[in-house]
């Protein structure tokens, strides 16, 4: 069975999810969870860290999609960070990286969230 | 004895799982072990997984709507020239035809979040086959050249 731990912690303000293991149909609902806790918290400032992701379908992509409007509705977005090439591969095939900043490393995208607004 | 005249018809690998997203793991690992083995290189094999994947997922979700208890069934047809994916089932029709491409900028002002799957498979795969009976078992083919 699959497993994806989803690991939260904060700095300076911002929300950094680290994704550990596959994320599919069968873990994506927890991911989801996780966003629901985020929102109630009014956590808008997300980054994705995926070093440990070594797998995602579009079940998992769909809960980035699902909670992104609200995110950015709020002065918040979710950026990613540490992605290996093969989950950009299917990021890039779906053009998420027209509507997702991704960076190299998590640093980076801190940096943005700091020096920006949103 | 015809053993002399006999054609030898290679075992057609097979795995059948009962709907439910826990068994994605198993699916994955049995496209992995029989792609590898054909040579394939790694980004390859995780695109046919992901492919392969997204198959299951949309008859998990669509085809039997959540149901946990129907079956899907794998073969795997490996020839000098192709890799297929067999997956057989008996979930609800739909015309693969009505499917658009995902354009994500639409797709986020929707507020959508499917209509990837589908993209995905004809994007990893070389052919995307969809067969549908309301007799018999429907298939979905997936279809990479070696």
């Amino acid at each position: 069975m699959s497993e994806c731990k989803v690991r939260r912690r904060e700095r300076d303000g911002i929300t950094i999810l680290e994704l550990d293991g596959l994320l599919d149909a069968h873990t994506a609902p927890k991911l989801e969870q996780m966003f629901q806790t985020l929102l109630n918290d009014k956590k808008f400032k997300i980054i994705i860290n995926c070093k440990g992701l070594q797998y995602i379908s579009s079940a998992g992509l769909g809960v980035f999609m699902a909670y992104l409007d609200e995110v950015r509705n709020n002065d918040g977005d979710i950026k990613f960070s540490n992605m290996s090439p093969k989950i950009f591969n299917v990021f890039d095939l779906l053009g998420f990286p027209m509507l997702y900043e991704i960076y190299d490393i998590e640093e980076d995208a801190l940096n943005t969230f700091r020096t920006n607004k949103r | 004895m015809y053993g002399k005249y006999r054609m030898s018809y290679p075992s057609i690998p097979m795995l059948k799982i009962l709907s439910r997203t826990e068994n994605l793991q198993k699916v994955r690992e049995f496209i992995k072990q029989h792609a590898q083995q054909c040579g394939f290189d790694d980004d390859t094999v995780y695109n046919i997984c992901l492919a392969t994947d997204e198959a299951c997922t949309n008859i998990i979700k669509h085809g039997y709507r959540n149901d946990r208890n129907q079956e899907i069934e794998l073969h795997i047809v490996i020839s000098p020239q192709s890799f297929v994916i067999r997956i057989f089932n008996v979930g609800k029709c739909f015309d693969p035809n009505s499917i658009e491409p995902p354009n994500v900028l639409k797709y986020y002002e929707k507020k959508d979040r499917g209509g990837y799957g589908i993209y995905l498979m004809k994007k990893l795969m070389d052919e995307v086959h969809f067969f549908f009976s309301t007799e018999q078992r429907n298939e979905v083919r997936l279809i990479k050249y070696r």
